[in-house]
């Protein structure tokens, strides 16, 4: 299942819609790599409010996500882990990094504003 | 019935299941024909024994009454169900007025001991006859006091199970104390049950009240173990994935000793020292500042106010 990449201003959002195998997540790794250099995008939302579980594949591959589009000069948010998602994960031992996280879309938007505002004013 | 004995003490060799249930029904006619004699032997002997001081001498012969036809009632049907029933009936209204396992314990045995010692007058001319007596009795009576005992204990566990849970309710709210910021004060020893417990109303509430700041209150906490610890760290990681930071305050020096001596990783928490401490850099973290009003008049007065 494709996970469209909708473009908001300078932010790229991808929503997933229903479970996702393991080549739909490395597919969405890729895209938004590749997007974000296309659109000159500053961050990335990823939300996973509809996942129930989360492997250990999955968190990996958003942890190499968020350091790609690192690279690529743009700061990634994981937003929507529901409440039994995020014990499961710390019960497993899974982690995201350093990657940051929010609640839902919402406050993603919110803190990328802030993330990139400040990096922006740094950069001057 | 007296051939009917002779036949029985003819045959005490080898006892038939026919003539056991024919003693049975002796014993049970017997134990009726003498009720009034021997519950009132018996209630004396439990104000004798100062058993059941709880209650009143009516109450314990009300009740007397009724553990003595329930008792005749098991040996005659061998059905422990009503007993059953009735045990947790009895155990319900005297648990709470503070009977204790011993008394209850004591006045079934009392109960057993009359009923015996009647029966050793009864057949004291009889020794054979009454040795087979006593071989039905004393199974069933030892059934029934068994019956009654757990009856009583179970009854008891389902108490302390109700209040556990009562207290488990009652031991972790999460509050909000500003649009963003709740608190989550925690009292009394931790168990890994209630650190899980702990950890799910948390997040839960994380979701419900959009909160990006959490304070968890340990003041009142005496002891921790690595468990319990560990399991703090996992809390602060997942409601870090919900997109919260947790700050623990209120961490006593004899936690914070343990804590280092079992060398658990606490570097990716944030701590501060008490619950002010906490709200105050909570408030720093979204961005709030408390501004004291000055009027210039009565200063004493206004800061009730502004807070």
């Amino acid at each position: 299942m494709l996970v469209p990449i909708l473009k908001q201003g300078d932010f790229l959002i991808a929503t997933i819609q229903s479970a996702l195998t393991d080549d739909d997540l490395l597919r969405l790794r890729d895209d938004l790599a590749e997007q974000v250099g296309r659109y000159r995008s500053r961050g990335v939302i990823v939300d996973v409010t509809v996942l129930d579980v989360m492997d250990s594949f999955a968190a990996r591959t958003l942890r190499a996500l968020a350091h790609m589009v690192g690279l690529r000069g743009a700061r990634t948010v994981i937003v929507g882990i529901q409440p039994e998602v995020a014990f499961a994960m710390v019960q497993l031992g899974l982690t995201l990094g350093d990657v940051e996280t929010a609640l839902d879309l919402e406050e993603g938007l919110e803190l990328l504003h802030k993330r990139t505002k400040r990096s922006a004013s740094r950069g001057r | 019935m007296r051939s009917n004995e002779g036949r029985l003490t003819d045959s005490a060799v080898q006892p038939s299941s026919e003539s056991t249930s024919g003693l049975l029904q002796e014993l049970v006619a017997h134990l009726r024909e003498n009720r009034t004699q021997l519950r009132e032997d018996w209630a004396r002997r439990i104000t004798e024994s100062r058993l059941l001081t709880a209650m009143t001498r009516e109450e314990i012969f009300a009740e007397a009454t009724a553990v003595y036809d329930n008792y005749v009632t098991v040996l005659e049907t061998g059905s422990v169900e009503a007993l059953e029933a009735y045990a947790r009936d009895l155990s319900e209204r005297i648990i709470p007025r503070g009977v204790e396992v011993h008394e209850l314990l004591g006045i079934v045995l009392l109960l057993r001991d009359v009923l015996a010692r009647s029966l050793f007058v009864k057949y004291q001319s009889k020794l054979p006859l009454l040795s087979r007596v006593l071989d039905v009795y004393e199974p069933a009576a030892n059934g029934i006091a068994t019956t009654v005992a757990v009856g009583f204990v179970q009854e008891r566990e389902r108490i302390i199970r109700q209040q556990q849970e009562a207290i488990r309710e009652l031991s972790t709210p999460v509050l909000q104390v500003r649009e963003r910021l709740l608190i989550l004060p925690i009292i009394g020893v931790i168990d890994p049950q209630r650190a899980r417990q702990i950890t799910e109303q948390l997040l839960r509430g994380i979701r419900a009240n959009r909160a990006k700041v959490v304070v968890i209150d340990i003041t009142g906490v005496p002891t921790v173990d690595s468990t319990v610890a560990n399991h703090m760290v996992q809390t602060v990681d997942a409601s870090r994935l919900m997109g919260a930071t947790v700050i623990v305050t209120g961490l006593s020096s004899e936690i914070a000793q343990t804590l280092v001596t079992i060398g658990v990783d606490l570097s990716r928490m944030r701590t501060v020292g008490d619950l002010q401490g906490g709200i105050e850099e909570a408030e720093r973290l979204l961005g709030y500042k408390v501004i004291r009003e000055e009027t210039g008049e009565e200063p004493e007065e206004e800061p009730e106010a502004t807070i």
